[in-house]
């Protein structure tokens, strides 16, 4: 049980040249006036797009919006806490691990932490090249450590495959992650709600705002007017619902009190709601063929 | 100008033209010559300077993979399990158990003013207790109302009471975490292993975020340890070397009553590589005689008591998963290759073989493409290299650091349990490194282990574990073999062989002033010479008048 003002986290693992910066480039330009602090490891080129950039100072970079960006060398834990100190805080924390990172040993620090929770872990794979990684004599281990890591898997760079190989590969990743939720994507433009859980906390509306691509998804909103087990019915929907990648929503328990349920890929938090708040779950899927 | 000549009951020059002589003379912080006083009063007028008359002189002792802030951890309650001098004479005798480790902590907690302020101590080795675990019941003894953390000699571990749990909010239930034990009550039991648990209690307990930095107090603490140990030059490895702690170090070293020269390289970690390269290539030109900047040291994985190194087929002998890397190869071949480009030194850190295997494939595709006859580039622990590894090091010009204390410490660790018996035997291979003609220092790490050559010399010359056993006799080197690698040895994989490292015309007057003949004392018993101070660009510094 998390208090309510404790920041989500997500998670952004994977490869290098798998696409990580591209994705927060592309969270930042549609975080809708939400105020995302983005950490990035300081290893590597300037991760953000210069149009993004107000002011540098030091380690932070501030960016349009209200949001910002900070890079943490080797202390991620120091980094999490001042940004979580930040004020205003921020609405979301969007974490870039590096390429050799497992993002798995990263969610369990911040299990310790006492003002953010984890929101999700997100994966990216590059179509090309994630499976020939995967066998690499040196990073190999730590490719198939990233993606059995994953809540969800984007993988990327589809446009540069041929379907047979779209097919096998989601096929594999679906193995190698745990039976993760494999996204596709190009050049990282996964829908902002189902990158990060939605920041809505009273009104419940499908998919919020309105993602790059939405093709590939469904949403549905489920009215939950009857009190459930919430631990049970998360689990249920989660076997019942294949394509499922995301839910988020209020409940009723059966001691009569209402919860927040949070589902990403295979896992699911159960929290208490915020007072008065309407009962719905909404659920995002991948789209059937 | 008037030269001084020293006499010595023996002088080891390590110049195989005239290895034992008797005098040396020296001129502006340098040597004129070595030999008879007769030779040596042809320079001209002279003073005789009989201090050492019945003492031996060496080169001074160069430390090759050391940190300055041993120097800081000082101010900390030692509580180690062997007997270990302080920067200030004081030797602190090994704690033998949990009882005597609260006692310890007890002292100190009695000294302390503050009500709030915390009660940080290190060293500490559960291994030679048995194992037993310091829970954080047993810290609450000591105190229950200020914070209270304990780091293990490793660095991996820290424990720590109630109290700086509850500050951390860590005090509940229902932490799910790999790092962080719990007891009977669902509690955590105050064990936190890995720096990412580490890191957000040990600011409660005093042990700042930036472990590896060391004030300005620390760097003249750890040059008070280096004359101690006849240290002349030690390196800093690594740190990030911010402006303002170059500024620091810069004006410390200079002091005139400053004693050793110190190297400190920049670590990889948080700039691009081509940021890492321009930032080293601006320190080079801040150096100065006791302050050489300009290297870097790229850390490729963890420790192999840590399980976080990266070792070969089969793995772990107990079956833990492999390690971590912390750079991609991509990385660590763009920082090569910069390096080769424009003539920056590099030392890596790899524990695990399969790191080192990384590095030599980085290397030889990075000299194909900068062919560099004399890079230098230093593999520092590289404790489990096996011998084609060795050749491969040869042939690609590389030198080695090998971690010989680590045997000695942590030795009975890796032969029951991380590596098994047959790989430890063949870890820190000093014998194959010579055999196959590469360049060999080796070291302490000192805070890791405590800094002294010449006991890390003994722990090569004799492959002794903590337990009594000899490990690898195949890879025991005899005292020359040692002496070299403690003087010359460690001074050829910092580039400095030139100016230190042996005594003889024009290399700095930098001298171990020692009471006892390593070369006559018995092998067995190298780790006891006794050191006098050491004589650095000249001037003398006598341990007991620090
Ligand atoms: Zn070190």
């Amino acid at each position: 049980m998390f208090p309510e003002q404790n920041i989500p986290v997500t998670i952004i693992g994977g490869y290098l040249g798998s696409g990580k910066t591209t994705l927060v480039n592309h969270l930042l330009r549609n975080a809708n006036g939400k105020k995302l602090a983005v950490l990035v490891n300081e290893f590597g080129e300037l991760p953000i797009d210069a149009d993004l950039i107000e002011a540098e100072e030091g380690d932070i970079i501030s960016l349009s919006g209200g949001c910002v960006c900070c890079s943490y060398g080797n202390d991620l834990t120091s980094a999490i806490i001042d940004v979580a100190q930040m004020r205003p805080a921020p609405d979301h924390i969007v974490l870039e691990a590096s390429g050799v990172a497992l993002p798995g040993a990263i969610a369990s620090s911040l299990s310790l932490l006492n003002n953010c929770t984890l929101d999700g872990i997100v994966v990216l794979a590059d179509a090309e090249t994630v499976q020939k990684k995967s066998q690499d004599k040196y990073m190999g281990d730590t490719i198939s450590r990233q993606l059995s890591d994953a809540d969800i898997v984007l993988l990327n760079k589809t446009d540069l495959v041929s379907a047979d190989r779209l097919l096998q590969t989601r096929e594999w990743l679906k193995q190698c992650s745990n039976n993760a939720s494999v996204v596709d994507t190009v050049h990282s433009t996964a829908p902002i709600s189902v990158v990060l859980q939605d920041f809505e906390r009273s009104a419940l509306k499908p998919a919020s705002g309105k993602p790059h691509d939405t093709s590939q998804f469904e949403s549905y909103k489920l009215d939950m007017e009857e009190a459930v087990d919430p631990k049970k019915f998360a689990s249920e929907l989660i076997t019942n619902t294949p394509e499922l990648v995301r839910a988020k929503g209020f409940l009723l328990d059966l001691d009569g009190t209402v919860k927040t349920l949070q589902i990403v890929g295979q896992r699911f938090m159960v929290s208490a709601a915020p007072q008065g708040i309407e009962c719905g779950v909404i659920v995002i899927c991948i789209r059937g063929d | 100008m008037t030269n001084t000549i020293f006499s010595a009951k023996k002088i080891i020059t390590m110049n195989p033209a005239r290895p034992h002589v008797t005098h040396v003379a020296v001129r502006e912080g340098r040597v004129l010559g070595a030999g008879t006083l007769e030779e040596l009063s042809g320079w001209g007028d002279y003073v005789l300077d009989e201090t050492f008359k019945d003492k031996v002189i060496m080169p001074g002792l160069v430390e090759g993979h050391s940190h300055a802030m041993e120097g800081t951890l000082w101010k900390y309650t030692y509580v180690g399990f062997f007997d270990r001098m302080d920067p200030h004479g004081k030797v602190w005798g090994g704690v033998k158990g949990i009882d005597a480790v609260l006692a310890r902590l007890k002292e100190s907690e009695a000294k302390l003013s503050d009500p709030d302020a915390p009660l940080p101590g290190w060293s500490l080795d559960p291994i030679y207790f048995n194992n037993e675990r310091v829970n954080r019941h047993d810290l609450d003894k000591v105190s229950s109302t200020r914070a209270i953390g304990v780091m293990h000699a490793s660095g991996h571990i820290l424990n720590v009471n109630s109290k700086a749990l509850e500050l951390a909010g860590l005090l509940k239930t229902g932490i799910d975490h790999p790092g962080v034990p719990l007891g009977d009550d669902g509690l955590p039991t105050g064990e936190l292993k890995g720096p990412d648990v580490m890191t957000p209690v040990g600011v409660h307990v005093g042990f700042d975020r930036d472990m590896l930095s060391c004030d300005e107090d620390g760097l003249v603490d750890f040059a008070k340890l280096c004359v101690r140990t006849g240290v002349t030059t030690a390196t800093d490895l690594a740190a990030r070397l911010p402006e303002e702690a170059v500024a620091m170090m810069s004006e410390v070293t200079a002091r005139d009553d400053y004693p050793a020269r110190i190297v400190p390289l920049r670590f990889h970690h948080g700039v691009t590589p081509k940021d890492l390269i321009e930032h080293v290539l601006q320190l080079k030109e801040q150096s100065s005689d006791r302050l050489r900047l300009g290297m870097i040291k790229v850390v490729v994985d963890g420790s192999i008591q840590g399980f976080s190194a990266r070792v070969r087929w089969p793995g772990y002998y107990n079956g833990a998963d492999n390690g971590l890397w912390y750079i991609s190869p991509e990385q660590l071949s763009e920082i090569i290759n910069m390096s080769l480009e424009k003539g920056i030194h590099i030392h890596t850190h790899t524990n695990g073989d399969e790191a080192t295997e990384l590095v030599l494939d980085c290397m030889e595709e990075g000299l194909r493409q900068h062919p560099s006859r004399d890079h230098r580039f230093t593999l520092q622990h590289c404790q489990l290299a096996d011998r084609a590894q060795f050749r491969r090091m040869a042939k690609l010009g590389m030198c080695v650091n090998l971690f010989a204390n680590h045997h000695f410490y942590w030795g009975d660790e890796h032969y029951n349990l991380t590596v098994g018996p047959e790989r430890a035997l063949r870890m820190n291979a000093c014998a194959t490194a010579l055999e196959n003609n590469v360049p060999m220092a080796i070291h302490s790490d000192a805070p890791i282990t405590p800094l002294g050559p010449l006991f890390t010399a003994w722990c090569a010359v004799n492959r002794l574990t903590a337990s009594g056993r000899t490990q690898g006799e195949s890879e025991k080197i005899d005292v020359a073999a040692a002496l070299y690698a403690i003087t010359l040895g460690a001074a050829y994989t910092l580039k400095l062989d030139g100016e230190i490292g042996s005594i003889e015309t024009g290399k700095r007057a930098d001298f171990a002033i020692l009471v006892d003949d390593p070369e006559s004392m018995p092998p067995e018993k190298l780790k006891d010479v006794r050191v006098w101070g050491t004589v650095q660009d000249g001037r003398i510094f006598s341990a007991a008048e620090l």
